[in-house]
C-alpha cells in the first residue's frame, strides 16, 4: 500500500512540445485518483510517466516514500491495465495473469493460488484455459484486471479502461471496479475523458486541460465549486451555460467582490421557468428552439432576446446566444414559444473575464 | 519507420543485428566493390600485372557485337515470356475466379509448378521437343516440321521462352487471382445493371482496375527472364546452338568460366547490377503508386 | 458476383482443365519415362503409358547413380539440397528476425544507416555478382562446403524487410505490458514476439526452403566434388553425355525426385505458401 506524489511533474519532447507543464498531485493511501480531461490534455502521458512508460523530463514522481523517477516500470511494484488490454494473444488466460508474477520468480504453487483467487473474484474461473481470441470484450477486460490484482501491487493504474466496452457493459463494469479497488483498497489512478465515469468512480478528481491541472478535489466539491470556466463546462451533462456581462452590471446586480466577475455560469439544472425574479438572482427570457424530451427530464434549448446577447466566446461554452435548460421531464414548452426562465443567487458561478479564476462573493 | 514504445540497450541492438550485418558486408558488399574495382582494371594474359584502364573494359564490351547481340536477346526473351505467360495466366485466373465449383481444386492443380526448378523445367522440355527422342517432336516431324533445337537457333530460343512462360504460369496465376479477388464483386455487378456484357465487363472494368497487378507482373517476369532463366538454357541448350540463346546472365557466367578476361566478366556484372537496380526502382515507385490507388 | 449462364461456365471448366493439362503433360511424360526402358526411349519409341521398370529405376537413382556420367547416388544429392535448403531457410529467418528486432525495438547510432545497408542488398541477386564472391568463398576455403552453398545466398533483405513489417502492426501496448511484468529485451522477444511471428515465420520459412532447394547457378559454381552436387546440379550433369549415352529413365526419375519436395510444401502447406509468396514479394 502506498500513496503516490507528484511534485511539479513535467514532460517536454526533444521538438520541444510541452505535454506536461508542471503538475502537482497527492493521492493518499487507498484512494480512487481520477485524471479526466479532453484528449490530448496530457493524463495519458501524465500515467505512462507514473507507470514508467515514458521518461520524467521535470520534477519528481513518489510512489511510496520512493522517487521512482529511473526506476524501470517492473520494479515500481504497479500494475497497469491499457485501453486495448494488451493481453499476449498467444497465451491463455491463466498464463497472461501469471507471466508477471514467473518473471518474478514466483514458486508456481503460489502462482496458482493468486490466480485462481482473481479469476473466482472475476469470474473467469471455467476460461483459464482459453486464448484471448476466444473471449468477449468484457471478458477480455476482466483478464486484463486479473492480470493486475494477481500482482498485488501497491498502486494499480487503469488507461481507459472501459472505453473499448459498449454502454451498458461500461457502467456494470465501473461498478465492479469500484467494488473491486474498495475490497482491495489499493491505490489507483485512473485515466478516463468520461466525466461521468469520473464523477462515479473518484475518491480524488483531477482535472486537466493542456498540460496542466484546472483543479483537484472531491467530484462533488468540484462540480458545486468549479475552479475555472473549463472545469465548470467539462464536469456536468450538458455543460453549464456560461455568459459574459460587463463587469459594472454584475456589480450593480450583486454588488461587493463580484464587481471583477466577467462571466457567470448558471448550470442547466439550476433554471427554473418562471415568471419572477428571485431576489438577488437573475432572469433571462427565452425564445425555444428545440427540445429534447429524454423520459425522466426535458432539455431546452432557446436562444436570448437581442441585448443579452454578449456570450463569452472562449471554447467549450455554448455557442452564442443558446442556453440549455434542465426541467422536469413532465413539462415541455412549445417550440418558438417564449418564456422567461431564472436562477436564484446561490447557483450562480461566477469567474473572471478570462475564465481562469472562480470569485466568490 | 520505428515504434514509440522501445527498450534501452546501448549493446544489445548491435549484437543482434551483428550476424546479419556480418553476412551481408561479407558475401554482398564485398564482392559488389570488387566487381565494380576490377571492371576498370586490366590483367596481363598471364595475371602477372594489373593496371587501371578507366571505362576501356566497358567500351570493348559495348563495341563487341556479341554482347550487343546478347542484350537484344534477353530482352526479347524477356518480353516474350513475360507476355505470353502473362496472358495465358490472366485467362485461367479470370474463369478460375468464376464461382465454379471445385475451384480450390483448380487453384491447387495450377499453382503447383512454381515449386519446379528451372532446370528440371529444361529438362522436362527437352525431353519432350527432343529431335530423336521427344514424345511431341514425333507429331511435329508427322506434320512435316523439320524440327531440330539444337541445330536451329530461332527452334531453340522458342523452346526457351516456351519453358521459361510454362514454369511462370502459376506464380502469374496466383496473383492475378488475388488480384481479382481483391476488385468488390459489387463493381462487377454495377457494371452488368449498366448493361455490360461480359467481354465488355472484362475489358472495361476487370482489366482497368487489374492493372497494378499486370504492370507488378510485368517487371516480376522480366527480372525472372533475366535470372532464372539460367537454369533452363543450361539444361536445355547451354547457350547453343551457337550463341543463339546465350543471355546476359549465361554470358557473364560462360566469359567467366573460360577464365579469360576478368576485367570485362567484371563489366558485365556491374552493367547487369545497374539494370537491375533500374528494374527495381521501377518497382518501388510503382508498390508506392499502388498503395494510393 | 454476376451469375453466368450455364454454357459460360462450361467453357471456364473446360479452359481450366486445357489449363491443367499443359501445366501436368511434361511432368507426366517424366513420370512415364522413368518407367520404362532406357533402350525403347533412345529409339523414339516411348510409350505414353506407364511402363514396368518403376522399382528398379528409381532403386537405381536413388542408391546407385547412372553408370555413365556422374555415378553419384541420386540420394546423396537430395541430401545435400536438403541441408542446402534448410541451412538457407532457418539461418536467413534467424538472422533476419532478430535485426528486424534491433531495428525496430531499439534506438541506436546507426540504426537508419544499418537498415540502408541490409535493405540494398534486396537489389542485387546472386547472379549478377557470382565471380567476385566465389572468389571470396574460395578465399575463405569454404568451396565444396555447406557453408559456402548456404551463406552467400542467406545475404539478403527480403526476411528482414518482412519481419519489420510485422513487427509494426504488433501493438506498443504489448511490450509495455511485458515491462511492466518484468521482461526485459530478450524475454519479450522470446516469450512474446517470437510465438507471435510463428504464422510468419512458416510462411516464410516454405518460400526460402523452394527458393533454397531450387537453387542452381551457385551450387554449379562452387561445388566441384561430386559427392557435394545437389540433385539440380546433379541432373545437368547426367545429361552432358552424348545424347546416345543419356540414361534418361534415371534422368527423369531424378527430375520427378527433385520436383518431389517442393512440389509436396506447396499443396500440403498452401495457405502457407500463397501467404509467403504474396508478403515477399510486396
Amino acid at each position: 500500500m502506498a500513496n503516490v506524489t507528484l511534485r511539479n511533474v513535467r514532460k517536454t519532447y526533444t521538438g520541444g512540445f510541452e505535454a506536461i507543464k508542471g503538475v502537482n498531485v497527492d493521492v493518499a493511501d487507498g484512494q480512487f485518483c481520477v485524471l479526466v480531461g479532453p484528449s490530448g490534455c496530457g493524463k495519458s502521458t501524465l500515467l505512462r510517466m507514473v507507470a514508467g512508460l515514458e521518461t520524467v523530463t521535470g520534477g519528481e514522481i513518489d510512489i511510496g516514500g520512493r522517487v521512482v523517477n529511473q526506476i524501470e516500470p517492473a520494479d515500481r511494484d504497479i500494475a497497469m491495465v491499457f485501453q486495448n488490454y494488451a493481453l499476449y494473444p498467444h497465451m491463455s488466460v491463466y498464463n497472461n495473469m501469471a507471466y508477471g508474477l514467473r518473471n518474478r520468480g514466483m514458486a508456481e504453487a503460489e502462482i496458482k493460488t493468486r490466480v485462481e483467487e482473481a479469476a473466482r473474484v472475476l469470474e473467469l474461473s471455467a476460461m483459464l484455459e482459453r486464448k484471448p481470441r476466444q473471449l468477449s470484450g468484457g471478458q477480455r477486460q476482466r483478464v486484463a484486471m486479473g492480470r493486475a490484482i494477481v500482482r498485488q501491487p501497491k498502486v494499480f493504474l487503469f488507461d481507459e479502461p472501459l472505453s473499448n466496452l459498449d454502454a451498458k457493459l461500461r457502467i456494470a463494469m465501473r461498478v465492479e471496479i469500484r467494488k473491486l479497488q474498495r475490497r482491495l483498497n489499493t491505490t489507483s489512478i485512473y485515466v478516463t475523458h468520461d466525466q461521468l465515469e469520473a464523477m462515479t468512480l473518484a475518491d480524488v478528481l483531477v482535472v486537466m486541460n493542456g498540460g496542466q491541472v484546472e483543479q483537484v478535489g472531491n467530484p462533488l466539491a468540484i462540480y458545486e465549486k468549479p475552479a475555472t470556466t473549463f472545469v465548470a463546462s467539462f464536469i456536468g451533462a450538458p455543460p453549464m451555460n456560461l455568459m459574459s456581462t460587463r463587469p459594472d452590471e454584475i456589480k450593480s446586480q450583486l454588488g461587493g467582490a463580484a464587481g471583477e466577475a466577467g462571466i457567470v455560469g448558471i448550470r442547466p439544472e439550476d433554471f427554473v421557468i418562471t415568471d419572477q425574479t428571485p431576489a438577488g438572482g437573475v432572469a433571462l427570457p427565452l425564445t425555444v428552439e428545440a427540445i429534447e424530451r429524454v423520459g425522466a427530464e426535458t432539455f431546452v434549448y432557446g436562444s436570448r432576446e437581442q441585448e443579452d446577447q454578449r456570450v463569452a466566446a472562449t471554447p467549450g461554452e455554448l455557442p452564442p446566444g443558446e442556453i440549455i435548460v434542465r426541467i422536469p421531464g413532465t413539462e415541455a414548452p412549445a417550440i418558438g414559444q417564449k418564456i422567461r426562465v431564472a436562477a436564484v443567487r446561490q447557483k450562480l458561478h461566477l469567474f473572471s473575464g478570462d475564465g481562469r479564476k472562480r470569485i466568490e462573493a | 519507420m520505428q515504434k514509440q514504445a522501445i527498450f534501452q540497450s546501448k549493446l544489445l541492438p548491435y549484437a543482434l543485428v551483428a550476424p546479419q550485418l556480418a553476412i551481408v558486408l561479407i558475401f554482398f558488399y564485398w564482392p559488389a566493390l570488387q566487381a565494380v574495382i576490377q571492371s576498370f582494371l586490366l590483367q596481363d594474359a598471364f595475371g602477372l600485372s594489373t593496371s587501371f584502364v578507366w571505362f576501356d573494359n566497358y567500351i570493348e564490351l559495348f563495341k563487341d557485337p556479341a554482347y550487343f547481340e546478347a542484350v537484344v536477346r534477353t530482352f526479347f526473351f524477356s518480353f516474350a515470356i513475360a507476355i505470353s505467360s502473362l496472358s495465358f495466366a490472366l485467362l485461367l485466373a479470370v474463369m478460375a475466379d468464376k464461382p465454379l465449383r471445385g475451384s480450390m481444386l483448380y487453384r491447387t492443380l495450377l499453382i503447383w509448378p512454381y515449386a519446379v526448378a528451372p532446370p528440371v523445367v529444361g529438362v522436362l522440355w527437352i525431353f519432350m521437343l527432343h529431335p530423336s527422342l521427344g514424345v511431341i517432336s514425333r507429331y511435329l516431324r508427322a506434320a512435316g516440321i523439320d524440327w531440330n533445337p539444337l541445330l536451329d537457333g530461332n527452334q531453340a530460343a522458342g523452346l526457351i521462352i516456351l519453358a521459361a512462360a510454362w514454369k511462370q504460369i502459376s506464380y502469374n496465376f496466383l496473383f492475378f487471382l488475388a488480384g481479382l479477388q481483391a476488385i468488390p464483386k459489387s463493381v462487377f455487378e454495377a457494371a452488368a445493371i449498366d448493361g455490360a456484357r461480359p467481354m465488355r465487363r472484362f475489358w472495361t472494368v476487370t482489366f482497368p482496375l487489374l492493372s497494378p497487378t499486370i504492370f507488378f507482373l510485368l517487371v516480376v517476369n522480366i527480372v525472372y527472364a533475366f535470372f532464372d532463366t539460367f537454369g533452363i538454357i543450361d539444361t536445355m541448350t547451354r547457350g547453343g546452338p551457337g550463341t543463339s540463346t546465350v543471355t546476359l546472365v549465361y554470358k557473364v557466367y560462360s566469359d567467366g568460366l573460360l577464365g579469360g578476361n576478368l576485367g570485362s566478366s567484371a563489366a558485365q556484372s556491374v552493367v547487369l547490377m545497374i539494370m537491375v537496380i533500374v528494374l527495381t526502382g521501377i518497382q518501388f515507385r510503382f508498390v508506392e503508386r499502388k498503395v494510393t490507388y | 458476383m454476376v451469375e453466368d449462364e450455364g454454357i459460360r461456365r462450361y467453357v471456364a471448366h473446360f479452359i481450366l482443365w486445357i489449363g491443367i493439362a499443359i501445366v501436368a503433360f511434361p511432368v507426366y511424360i517424366a513420370i512415364i519415362a522413368s518407367t520404362q526402358d532406357n533402350a525403347l526411349i533412345a529409339n523414339g519409341q516411348m510409350s505414353l503409358l506407364p511402363g514396368g521398370h518403376f522399382f528398379e529405376v528409381y532403386y537405381q537413382t536413388i542408391f546407385v547413380g547412372t553408370s555413365g556420367s556422374t555415378r553419384e547416388p541420386v540420394g546423396n544429392m537430395m541430401l545435400n539440397s536438403l541441408v542446402m535448403a534448410l541451412a538457407i531457410a532457418i539461418g536467413k529467418i534467424a538472422i533476419s528476425i532478430i535485426s528486424a528486432y534491433a531495428i525496430v525495438y531499439f534506438r541506436f547510432p546507426f540504426r537508419m544507416s544499418i537498415f540502408w545497408i541490409i535493405f540494398i542488398t534486396l537489389m542485387l541477386p546472386v547472379e549478377v555478382r557470382i565471380y567476385p564472391t566465389y572468389k571470396i568463398v574460395a578465399d575463405l576455403h569454404m568451396l565444396d562446403s555447406y557453408a559456402g552453398l548456404a551463406l552467400p545466398l542467406i545475404a539478403s533483405a527480403t526476411a528482414t524487410l518482412l519481419f519489420r513489417q510485422f513487427f509494426m502492426t504488433v501493438p506498443d501496448e504489448l511490450l509495455e505490458a511485458s515491462r511492466i511484468d518484468g521482461a526485459g529485451p530478450l524475454r519479450f522477444f522470446w516469450d512474446t514476439l517470437l510465438p507471435l511471428s510463428r504464422t510468419n515465420m512458416a510462411a516464410l520459412f516454405v518460400i526460402l526452403f523452394i527458393l533454397g532447394w531450387n537453387q542452381y547457378l551457385w551450387p554449379l559454381l562452387i561445388t566441384t566434388r561430386d559427392d557435394m552436387q545437389t540433385i539440380q546440379v546433379g541432373i545437368r550433369k547426367m545429361i552432358t553425355t552424348t545424347d546416345a549415352l543419356t540414361e534418361w529413365p534415371i534422368v527423369m526419375a531424378t527430375a520427378v525426385l527433385a520436383m518431389l519436395p517442393p512440389v509436396f510444401v506447396v499443396v500440403a502447406m498452401q495457405k502457407l505458401f500463397v501467404r509467403g509468396l504474396v508478403e515477399t514479394e510486396k
